[in-house]
Formats: C-alpha cells, sequence, structure tokens
C-alpha cells in the first residue's frame, strides 16, 4: 500500500515559516492572502486491504507523524 | 562530614551535545554524574535524578524531540518519573518530554525563524520545585539560551490551568527569545517532579565564563537527587 500524509499547523498556530513564504511571494509580486507551511509524508506499507490501510497511517499519526496539540493531518491512500 | 555525591544520569542521545557540559557542571555541583547511552532500557543503579541534555537528537528529524522519545531509555526515564524520582530536560531534553506527553506543551520553530544564542534573563516564577530550592520567587536568573524551536506553545485552557496549578516555573524577564506562549521558559508537569526549560543551566555554573546563575537550578537538582539517597548507616 501506499499512503500520502499531510501534516499542517493547526488554525491559530504560529507558523513564521508560512509568513516568511507569503511575504517572500508578494515581493515576486504575486497578490497572497496567507500562506501556511506543512509536511508531506509518503509511506509505503503492507495491509490487506485499504480500509486497514487507512487505519494503520492513522495509528502512524497519531504515535509519531503528526503532534495533535499543534499539528493536523490528512491521509490520502494512494495505490495498492 | 562531606556531603555524599548522589548520582544523576544523564542521557546520551544521538545527537545530544551538551551532555558532558551538563556532566561536568553537575560534577561541579557535588553529584557524581553517569552518561547513560539512550539503548539502555534500564536506568543505573541508586539514580536521584535525570537530566536529558541539550542538542539535536536524531538530527532534529520530523519534529524536534519526535524520534528520541522512542529511544529505548525513554521508558525507564517515564518510569523513574512515574514513581517521583526528578527529571529535568535542558532545551533538547525539553522537547523530548514535551513529545513523550511528560511535559505540557509543544516546541515550535522560534516566532523569528532565527537560530537564537545569547544570555537571557529568566525570572522564577516558582521557588518551590526540585529544580529551585535554592532560588527565591521572582529572582532574575541570567542564563543561555541557544536554540531554533525554543517557542513553547500552549492553547489557552491549557495555560490557564498550568498558572493556576502554579505549574509555569520559569519565564522569560523582559525581551522574550522566542515568541513563547505568555513568555514560559521553563514548565513542571502535574506532579511536580519533571521539568523543561530552553534555557541552559549548565552554560552558567561559572562566573568566569559569563554567569554562575544556572548553578542554582543545578544545585536545587543536586539537593533533590540527594534527598532521594537511602540513609547513611
Amino acid at each position: 500500500m501506499r499512503a500520502t500524509v499531510l501534516v499542517r499547523p493547526k488554525e491559530g498556530i504560529l507558523d513564521p515559516q508560512g509568513q516568511a513564504v507569503e511575504d517572500s511571494l508578494r515581493h515576486l509580486g504575486f497578490s497572497v492572502g496567507t500562506a501556511r507551511v506543512g509536511r508531506v509524508v509518503d509511506v509505503e506499507f503492507d495491509a490487506p486491504d485499504a480500509k486497514a490501510a487507512l487505519a494503520e497511517v492513522e495509528r502512524m499519526c497519531e504515535q509519531l507523524l503528526a503532534n495533535p496539540l499543534i499539528e493536523s493531518y490528512e491521509i490520502e491512500i494512494t495505490g495498492r | 562530614m562531606s556531603e555524599r555525591r548522589p548520582r544523576i544520569a544523564v542521557v546520551v542521545f544521538p545527537g545530544s551535545n551538551d551532555d558532558r557540559d551538563a556532566a561536568w557542571a553537575l560534577g561541579a555541583l557535588g553529584a557524581e554524574p553517569v552518561l547513560v547511552w539512550h539503548g539502555e532500557e534500564r536506568l543505573p543503579d541508586g539514580v536521584g535524578a535525570v537530566v536529558l541534555p541539550g542538542g539535536f537528537s536524531y538530527g532534529d528529524y520530523l519534529r524536534c524531540g519526535a524520534i528520541a522519545r522512542f529511544s529505548p531509555v525513554m521508558g525507564a526515564v517515564a518510569a523513574f518519573a512515574a514513581e517521583g524520582g526528578p527529571v529535568l530536560g535542558i532545551c533538547n531534553g525539553f522537547q523530548i518530554l514535551c513529545e513523550a506527553g511528560l511535559l505540557p506543551g509543544a516546541l515550535r520553530p522560534n516566532e523569528s525563524l532565527s537560530f537564537v544564542c545569547r544570555d537571557v534573563a529568566v525570572r522564577v516564577e516558582q521557588a518551590g520545585t526540585p529544580f529551585t530550592s535554592r532560588c527565591r520567587c521572582g529572582q532574575t536568573l541570567v542564563i543561555p539560551v541557544k536554540h531554533g524551536e525554543g517557542c513553547w506553545f500552549a492553547t489557552a485552557g491549557l495555560l490557564r490551568e498550568l498558572e493556576r496549578d502554579n505549574r509555569i516555573v520559569l519565564r522569560y524577564a523582559g525581551d522574550n527569545p522566542n515568541g513563547s506562549v505568555a513568555g514560559v521558559a521553563g514548565v513542571l508537569n502535574d506532579r511536580g517532579n519533571v521539568m523543561g526549560l530552553m534555557p541552559h543551566p549548565e552554560h552558567a555554573v561559572d562566573p568566569l565564563l559569563g554567569s554562575g546563575d544556572g548553578a542554582a537550578l543545578l544545585a536545587s537538582l543536586v539537593d533533590s537527587a540527594r534527598d532521594r539517597m537511602p540513609a547513611a548507616v
């Protein structure tokens, strides 16, 4: 199985990286409202089916990939 | 009779770099420091306190402290804390303890996005802890910081709870070097025996090197470790 996990700073959490990116985009002339910077984790792993795969990646997120106090995550199962 | 030297474990993770400074400082303040590799599943016999030192464990990959918290030794550290043993996390050690759920909150990149490396003034908010017994409440200590991710975060509700329960031990006095919530520089767990702080007391134990104020914190820890030694026969 393959999955892509998107980890983002939660809303309301100060994101200085996002602010720096936002400022740089404006300097380049882009009309930018806000930018936030997160992280992408692609994982390959064993699971019998998509449902089990999702549950497995959720456990990965809870235990390691995201810190629930400051980050939210989205999981996409991208292939077998 | 000279005072007995309590054993204090200083955990060494791959990427720790203040372990030997911490051990030196604890030795200078009357303890017998023991370096403990992170792969150990047990702490040495007779340890009266544990220090998780500063550094960049596991290269700060993913999030600072996120991987070190799963090191084999962390089970023993958690068990030691559960028995009431004093545990102090300095800088990366603070990040590891937060990631491990042994301390509240989380540490985020500095508001400035710059690595800060300089002396800061911190105010002692709680003097009745195993880490501040040699300090006075309201006392200002000058101790260096050196970190890129020291911006401690807690939700408004969590901060209120910590303030109500007197668990904010240190706050930056004046200039906040990293943008931490409410100027917090050091916090305690609910039981009061685990503390984390971003400043480095082990780099401030000799006035020759700028400040000796960190000795007040580490000597308090040495006292706490000594209190846990079996009575001499």
